[in-house]
């Protein structure tokens, strides 16, 4: 298991109630992470349609994470 | 240069910032708060951005634009918080030897704006509902763009 903090933003956020909360997850990925959220908080926008950074950095869904990462989760983005 | 403004955006002077004596050519993208969307009246928009992830993608296409259309000068505000009809949402500006590259750099960085960078839009509605756009309504119906 890793300690892992999630942030949400935008619908995510709301779909929470938090904007921030750190999770014991078996997640080996930034997709496993989405997918452990996702059947958390009941969401169901498909994740090709959302972006992930960790650590502050944008990453791949396959991207490893590691214990004690930050997993930034954003839903569809709609700048302009 | 992008930046993340939560005040009303003060076109006149971004487009005094881009001034350069060896500018040929300027052009400047708005988008504005529009009163509809896919038949529903739109009353306000809303705006959230993860700013640092902002600056560091908003740099990116920037920098990408400069290197496809070599122009002078760019930079782009986009706004957060609470908009209403008619105000300015995201601003852009591009001052170049030629127009050539200020049209097609200024259509470059709104385009990947719009699609790369951590910035969510909430529409609010006549009928008292809101939704998030590109989320939820507008997945549902297949149209996410």
């Amino acid at each position: 298991m890793k300690s892992l903090t999630v942030r949400y933003f935008a619908m995510f956020r709301e779909h929470a109630g938090v904007a921030e909360e750190t999770l014991e997850l078996d997640a080996a990925t930034a997709r496993d992470v989405f997918e452990a959220t996702r059947a958390r908080h009941g969401s169901h926008e498909p994740l090709g349609h959302c972006k992930v950074a960790i650590n502050e950095t944008m990453a791949d869904w396959d991207a490893p994470v590691s214990d004690g990462d930050t997993v930034l989760l954003f839903p569809p983005v709609a700048g302009g | 240069m992008i930046e993340v403004a939560d005040a009303p955006i003060d076109t006149a002077a971004l487009q005094r910032s881009l001034e350069n004596p060896a500018a040929g050519g300027y052009c400047a993208f708005e988008g504005w708060v529009r009163n509809e969307n896919e038949g529903h009246a739109v009353e306000r928009l809303e705006y959230e951005a993860y700013e640092p992830l902002v600056a560091v993608e908003g740099e990116k296409v920037i920098a990408e634009a400069r290197e496809r259309f070599p122009f002078l000068e760019a930079r782009c505000v986009h706004r957060v918080g609470l908009l209403e009809l008619g105000e300015c949402a995201v601003w852009i500006g591009v001052a170049s030897k030629h127009r050539d590259e200020a049209f097609k750099a200024c259509r470059y960085i709104i385009d990947e704006i719009k699609v790369r960078l951590p910035i969510w839009k909430k529409e609010h509605y006549a009928d008292g509902d809101s939704g998030w756009v590109n989320c939820e309504r507008c997945a549902q119906h297949g149209n996410a763009k």
